[in-house]
């Protein structure tokens, strides 16, 4: 087990530096260093020399990737790419072009899209898995049937219908919450209650027909049948069987996506102004903020990893069948 | 010629993949294996009724993408060659004139007479008044703006009339060549569609038709006497915006598999079929792309892109081409992004086949890799392509909307719900509040998602032999 | 079925806990939507956004909006513009008196202060800064009891778990003395610090150039400390031109005549800087904490900023020890009508604390703002025709729902210009034949910038007639002011020229019907535009309908901003939006963006159009130094005519600013020049905090209809299970 993750983390390391490279080859295809520097220098009266000392100062003043004046392996290392992309994987991630930290701002930032995440994540898990095991339950009735068409309705409408609408009624008109904004502490609930209710209503649709086709697999079962032969009630059947084993697919679908709750969701926070790493990333790329953007790429591709790896460490526990070699 | 044709990329790609199907659809009918899930989608009375709405929307887009540019009058005889507006239309903008062209000077209600806005007008006596000014082509042909109610009655009534005439036709004809066995009545033919009892599900079918007449007749007679939905900020008509927008729709749902298709295919049949060290190194291309958030991956691209027609200013001198060179790369980006999942299917069914034992034997005959793979793998996992076209579909409508909101949508000048939609944000903070633009946005995507999700849920029944029961 | 039904009641309980913590009784919150701390209900705080984070609080760097809104309530530089008096007039702030300045010969031989300006090969600006003037409390000032620096020899253990300036316990302060103001001088000189103003001081201030190189050379021959240079003491490096004469005062020598001087100085470039600042930001480590002057200014005006958190709020507290400083006692006559005089000689400021609240979007602002979580807001398009409307007289007046809140329009016209412009170097819009002047006029009538502002901006905005904007020297309102070659004068009023008028001129130019007449080619305008956003759709189709009028096409070439910014510096651009705001009310800013060696392709100077007319530019050498004399206005009229002849603008228009303000603000008039408002602003809280509690009643019943509803849907729920539990016994 050990072994194996050990060897996973391993393989990670390839697939993190091609990461690097592509997101850095992307970002300066689009980008020059002097276009950078006149943006953070601002838009009035910028001389040239401003520039040059604006990227000397912030290390864009060497080669993007092969700078063929240095010699021997300097000639890899002083380099745009090298000297920004080495800290990465021991979590320095420097300054941002207007010079603040960027691990600080990202571990201030974190929790605002933690307050969102986590509590969209779990109830509308909760949510969506006794929503689905109830259609299975009242499978055959009327009831599914207007349920699965409900949900088929839910996901074929927008995200931004159920943002902008349910912010007009309950902010708006209602007067139920405040419109946007954000505050630390337990003063935050007033502030994350609708995004998070937006974020679970919006999944409702395809998650809770997902599940309910896993219940109704589960379900089919022989061993499920002979539990009901048995006499078993339909509540402790579904309890009992259908739902601990159709867990199995639904949990190591959902796995993956824990590490990635720290990223946040970018419509939600820039729609309701909350200060997390959604709504950083989006500034940056709005920027140009070199460092931030190659920095939040670099976490979201490992806290995927991570996401996966905790993926097949969920396979072995909830399964004993399956083991790791 | 009085006009000239226009082929651009994306209506080069868009007949490809009619063809495509066509040609797809000729193979399937010929391969009982294929053949046998396709009967059971036609059994299904929401997937067909659904199918037809699709067909219409599909119709709409196909009509959309026939592009010209008309022929000018030249003013001299010295000019030798014909010369052609710069203004390239589709037959789509012919058909919906009216509609195209009744352009008021701002925003107005849908059937309203007057502007949503007061202006400021001079009388002739040099005072000023603040008045809401008659629109321009709303109702133009009204005596008295009293008459509005019968005369919008009367046009319903028309439309009314004429879309049942029609439907019937097309139900009799239905009854009469296709549900009609041999040597029954046309009349207990149509008996037997009208009480449900065909194979095909043809009542529900037509139904869903007599509603897409409805609707077509209904613009038919009321689009060019007034503003349907409305007009927006600049008083274009909401209700042509809207329909234009389906092209987009249309070929963000469909280029976006059709654009990455070759190396999704390649790779992931290369990736199943040799393993070993072209495995690993096409898994690890697939596994580094699938690692950068996919947002990010879109940005770099749309910027790359507006470069490349910043530095080549002249290949792009006119705004069909910008707008279509700006779409079809948000494909190819969507598409890059989409592409590992797709890519992923078809390796793990391609490592299925060749454990196969046709294909064994084939290999132990020593035919060729590369001919083993095009006449026996990809054939038989083009239904997974199929499959995830028609999956993806509805979710690549809705992404482009959340990208139009980003900043890297399709060119801001061009029509689709996304624009539509990002605009109307700002009209719902009016007061009174300006909900037509969102209205019309939303009507037209979702009867178009719902749509494509009913079908596509039939399709995957169908094909997705775990859900056969 | 045991199981199912002893769950039951807990379940029952949970929900009912749920249901009283969504409908909490009313007395426990009186707002549900307040976006602040209750406690703050009814203190004597100013609510503000920032729509931007600001990027550099560093006086020598910062040069937008958004910083100064901040940094103009901290840094105070010798001079402000008095807060009621129009036309805008310099007034002391800290300097004892506006100086008047000594004019030289090219000898230093003093002059006569009426010499001609040929003559005039230097001006020296001696100024007397106010005595007892103190900083801010601020850690770098701090000291021990035996007198020395607690905080400027850092170590690595002191600064362990320090990431915000509050970290450091002790603060101290100390006198304003000249020498701060010099110190900022020689900031604004050091290549380092990228001011914007480098390349502007650097023409007139003597010696300026040559301290740069002094300052860079010196400072690079020290060891370096982390990888980074060490801090350099300024003070110690002289500049030629700007000399500490005593405690108290200090002097600046500029070359030739150049009035607009003291506006530069007016400007928080200006402003002074601790040398203790500064080397207390410079110490090693501080940089890495966020740590810097960028983010924690240090100065003596009316505020200080004690909460940056540039991703939420920022919040500005009263300097406990703010100098003497008193409303203005003189202002317009219109002013005693409005009440803006009624605080007259009060102490200043009035406001204990200001809190700046992110708010990126300007939808949630504007409803905030009615809200009353907002104490004042600009009218967005969307919303003007809920608040405004304009009486018979064409006044703009508010509504009555508006009115019944209590809120206050204030409006005004800003001094800055909104206009197209032509890239002179196209060849086909741009040149200076008959031709081409003709084409631009044609198109200049065609945009019809009076629907323009009537549909993007309801109204607000007057329509251009030259680059000179209203309240500026030299601005002729009035038909006679008029550009004759785009309007006419129809009874006394200015009139857009009819669109045959436009036609004809474009046949004339060549294009008859937007056609070529050599070749019969349609005519194809390109227009090369930066926006994006919900609003980039709408402008783009107006301008295509603008020029179908004349039946040309015209291809919208949309980039983001520095693509956008880079076609502009090689001049590749056809048609392009553009704007530009007063850095001081002088003619001079305006004309010389159309000032020849200004332009943006060469001189990389604020001339996009890349206008260049000898004649112009040699009447703009001439007016740039002189007072506001009637000779000067002339100059002024005959520079405009020119431009007005060549049209290289699309006037456009003169933006008009509607803003309002809630009952409980007090003192608000714009003064588009001066930033530091913040201390003549009075609040009401009490009226405040009835107001918003009134306005925000929370509507809950909705809340019951949704129970509601679920239990609707439920009911058959239960009615089936039974049914089924039934036919399971059987």
């Amino acid at each position: 087990m050990i072994a194996y993750i050990i060897r996973r983390i391993l393989y990670a390391i390839p697939i993190l530096i091609g990461v690097n490279l592509l997101t850095f080859v992307l970002f300066f295809l689009v980008n020059s260093p002097n276009d950078m520097a006149r943006f953070h220098l601002g838009m009035k009266r910028v001389t040239p020399q401003a520039i040059a000392e604006w990227k000397a100062e912030h290390g864009y003043d060497a080669p993007l990737l092969y700078n063929s004046a240095a010699s021997g392996v300097k000639k890899l290392t002083q380099t745009i790419f090298f000297q920004h992309s080495v800290k990465l994987f021991v979590f320095d991630f420097g300054g941002s072009d207007d010079g603040r930290d960027i691990g600080y701002d990202i571990r201030q930032r974190m929790w605002p899209s933690l307050a969102i995440q986590l509590p969209t994540f779990v109830v509308g898990l909760a949510v969506y898995i006794s929503v689905a095991l109830m259609m299975v339950f009242f499978r055959g009735t009327y009831l599914d049937t207007g349920g699965v068409v409900l949900a088929v309705v839910l996901m074929s409408i927008s995200m931004l219908f159920y943002v902008i609408g349910g912010q007009y009624l309950f902010s708006k008109v209602l007067r139920l919450v405040p419109i946007s904004g954000y505050d630390s502490g337990l003063s935050a609930i007033k502030f994350v209650i609708l995004p998070i209710a937006i974020g679970v209503i919006s999944g409702v649709g395809s998650s809770v027909r997902l599940y309910r086709t896993f219940f109704l697999e589960e379900s089919g079962k022989d061993y499920v049948r002979t539990a009901r032969a048995k006499g078993l009630s339909e509540i402790r059947v579904l309890f009992r069987h259908v739902l601990k084993n159709a867990m199995i697919p639904i949990l190591t679908g959902v796995v993956v996506v824990i590490p990635s709750l720290f990223i946040g969701s970018l419509i939600l926070e820039s729609f309701f102004g909350i200060p997390g790493l959604g709504s950083y990333t989006i500034d940056a790329i709005r920027s140009q903020d070199f460092g931030i953007v190659h920095a939040m790429v670099f976490l979201g591709s490992v806290l995927y990893i991570v996401g996966l790896i905790l993926t097949d460490i969920s396979y072995t526990l909830v399964d004993p069948r399956v083991r790791l070699g | 010629m009085p006009f000239k044709l226009v082929i651009l990329w994306t209506d080069a790609l868009i007949y490809l993949l009619l063809a495509v199907s066509i040609a797809y659809g000729i193979y399937a009918a010929r391969h009982e294996h294929l053949r046998a899930p396709w009967r059971q989608v036609r059994r299904n009375p929401l997937a067909m009724a659904a199918l037809v709405v699709l067909a219409a929307y599909i119709v709409t887009g196909l009509v959309d993408s026939i592009h010209f540019r008309m022929r000018l009058d030249v003013p001299r005889a010295q000019a030798r060659h014909a010369i052609y507006s710069p203004q390239v239309l589709s037959v789509l903008d012919l058909l919906c004139a009216p509609l195209r062209t009744h352009v008021e000077q701002t925003y107005s209600a849908p059937f309203a007479l007057y502007a949503f806005t007061p202006q400021m007008v001079r009388r002739p006596d040099g005072s000023h008044v603040l008045e809401y000014p008659r629109l321009r082509y709303a109702g133009a042909a009204l005596k008295v703006p009293g008459d509005r109610g019968r005369d919008i009655a009367v046009r319903c009534l028309r439309g009314a009339v004429e879309s049942l005439i029609l439907w019937v036709a097309v139900a009799a004809a239905v009854a009469y060549w296709r549900v009609r066995r041999p040597g029954e009545s046309a009349r207990a033919a149509f008996g037997r569609l009208i009480r449900g009892e065909t194979d095909t599900p043809w009542r529900a079918m037509l139904a869903s038709l007599g509603a897409v007449i409805l609707s077509v007749a209904a613009v038919a007679n009321l689009g060019g006497a007034y503003h349907i939905l409305g007009t927006d900020q600049v008083g274009q008509d909401v209700l042509f915006e809207a329909i234009k927008s389906i092209r987009t729709g249309l070929l963000i749902g469909t280029l976006t598999t059709l654009v990455m298709l070759p190396f999704a295919l390649a790779m992931g049949v290369m990736a199943g079929y040799f393993g070993g060290w072209v495995d690993d190194l096409i898994q690890y291309i697939y596994a580094t792309l699938s690692s950068i958030p996919s947002v990010l991956l879109i940005v770099a691209g749309i910027l790359s892109l507006d470069l490349y027609m910043a530095n080549h200013a002249a290949a792009f001198d006119n705004i069909a081409q910008r707008q279509d060179m700006r779409l079809l790369s948000l494909c190819v980006i969507l598409g890059v992004t989409t592409w590992t999942g797709l890519c992923r299917l078809l390796r793990g069914e391609t490592m299925k086949l060749r454990n196969m034992d046709y294909i064994q034997a084939a290999v132990a005959l020593g035919v060729r890799s590369r001919r083993i793979m095009t006449r026996h793998i990809i054939p038989n996992v083009m239904h997974i392509v199929l499959i995830n076209v028609v999956l993806n579909f509805s979710g690549l409508v809705l992404a482009e909307a959340v990208l139009s909101y980003v900043g890297v949508g399709v060119d801001p000048s061009m029509n689709s719900w996304g624009n539509m939609i990002n605009g109307a944000r700002l009209e719902m903070a009016r007061d009174p509040v300006v909900w037509w633009s969102l209205a019309a946005a939303f009507l037209f995507m979702f009867t178009m998602v719902l749509a494509a999700n009913l079908f596509a849920d039939a399709v995957r029944d169908a094909f997705d032999p775990r859900m056969r029961k | 079925m045991s199981a199912a039904v002893t769950r039951v009641p807990r379940i029952a309980a949970l929900l009912g806990l749920f249901i009283f913590l969504l409908v909490r009784p009313a007395p426990l919150r009186a707002q549900w939507n307040d976006p602040y701390p209750a406690a703050d209900g009814n203190r004597n705080i100013l609510y503000a956004a920032f729509m931007e984070r600001p990027k550099r609080l560093d006086p020598a760097q910062a040069y937008s909006a958004d910083e100064y809104a901040f940094i103009s309530q901290i840094y105070e530089p010798p001079f402000e513009y008095q807060y009621l008096l129009r036309p805008y007039t310099l007034v002391p702030l800290t300097a004892r008196a506006l100086p008047q300045p000594v004019y030289l010969d090219r000898h230093g031989r003093r002059l006569p202060a009426d010499a001609s300006s040929g003559r005039i090969a230097y001006s020296v600006y001696t100024i007397r800064i106010r005595r007892g003037i103190m900083y801010q409390p601020h850690p770098c000032f701090a000291r021990d009891a035996s007198g020395k620096y607690l905080y400027q020899s850092l170590t690595r253990a002191q600064l362990k778990g320090v990431r915000t300036i509050s970290a450091f316990r002790h603060t101290g302060t100390r006198e304003l003395v000249a020498a701060d103001y010099v110190y900022e001088i020689k900031r604004l000189a050091s290549p380092w610090i990228h001011s914007p103003l480098y390349s502007v001081l650097s023409h007139y201030i003597v010696g300026f150039r040559r301290f740069a190189h002094t300052a860079a050379r010196l400072r690079a021959a020290l060891p370096k400390v982390d990888g980074k240079p060490p801090y350099i003491d300024l003070g110690r490096i002289p500049m030629a031109g700007v000399k500490v004469l005593g405690r108290y005062t200090y002097s600046i020598t500029i070359r030739g005549k150049y009035p607009q001087f003291l506006y530069w100085m007016a400007m928080p470039f200006f402003a002074p800087m601790p040398p203790e600042a500064d080397h207390f930001f410079s110490q090693p480590g501080m940089a890495r904490r966020d740590l810097t002057l960028n983010w924690y200014p240090v100065g003596t005006g009316p505020y200080m900023l004690t909460v940056n958190d540039p991703n939420r709020e920022m919040v500005l507290e009263r300097n406990p020890n703010y100098h003497p400083d008193f409303y203005p006692r003189r202002g317009e006559p219109s002013d005693v009508r409005l009440g803006l005089l009624k605080d007259a000689g009060k102490r200043l400021p009035f406001i204990k604390r200001v809190v700046f609240s992110l708010e990126k979007e300007g939808i949630p602002y504007w409803d905030k703002f009615l809200q009353g979580y907002y104490d004042e807001s600009a009218i967005s398009a969307e919303s003007f025709n809920q608040v405004v409307h304009f009486t018979p007289g064409g006044e703009a007046q508010l509504t009555p729902s508006m009115r019944a809140k209590g809120m206050r329009l204030v409006t005004g016209v800003a001094p800055s210009i909104f206009y197209y412009g032509f890239n002179m170097l196209d060849p086909v819009v741009g040149g200076y034949s008959q031709r081409s002047r003709r084409l631009r006029r044609a198109i200049s009538i065609a945009i019809d910038t009076q629907q323009y502002i009537s549909i993007f901006r309801n109204g607000r905005g007057l329509p251009a007639q030259g680059p000179v904007p209203p309240g500026i020297f030299g601005y002729e309102p009035g038909c006679a002011g008029r550009d004759p070659y785009v309007y006419d004068c129809v009874d006394g009023r200015i009139q857009r020229k009819p669109i045959a008028t436009a036609r004809r001129l474009l046949a004339e130019a060549g294009y008859p019907d937007g056609r070529d007449e050599r070749t019969g080619k349609p005519l194809l305008l390109y227009y090369d535009t930066a926006e994006t956003g919900p609003e980039a759709k709408a402008n783009m189709d107006w301008m295509r309908k603008q020029f179908r009028k004349l039946n040309i096409q015209l291809v919208v070439r949309a980039t983001d901003y520095n693509r956008f910014q880079a076609k502009m510096r090689r001049g590749e651009e056809q048609i392009f939006a553009w704007g530009w705001s007063a850095d001081y009310p002088d003619p001079e800013n305006f004309l010389f963006l159309l000032y020849g060696p200004n332009s943006e392709v060469g001189g990389n100077g604020e001339n996009a159009a890349n206008y260049n007319n000898p004649e112009f530019n040699r009447l703009f050498n001439r007016m740039r130094n002189m007072e506001n004399t009637p000779a000067r206005e002339a100059i002024i009229r005959r520079m405009v005519g020119m431009v007005q002849r060549d049209a290289p603008w699309v006037w456009g228009f003169n933006p008009m600013e509607f803003r309002l303000h809630q009952a409980w603000v007090f003192n608000v008039k714009p003064n588009y020049m001066a930033n530091n408002d913040l201390k003549y602003l009075r609040i009401d809280p009490a009226l405040r905090a009835a107001d918003q509690k009134a306005w925000n009643r929370p509507v809950i019943w909705p809340l019951w209809v949704i129970l509601g509803l679920l239990v609707v849907m439920v009911l058959p729920a239960v009615f089936v299970y039974r049914q089924k539990e039934r036919r399971s016994a059987l």
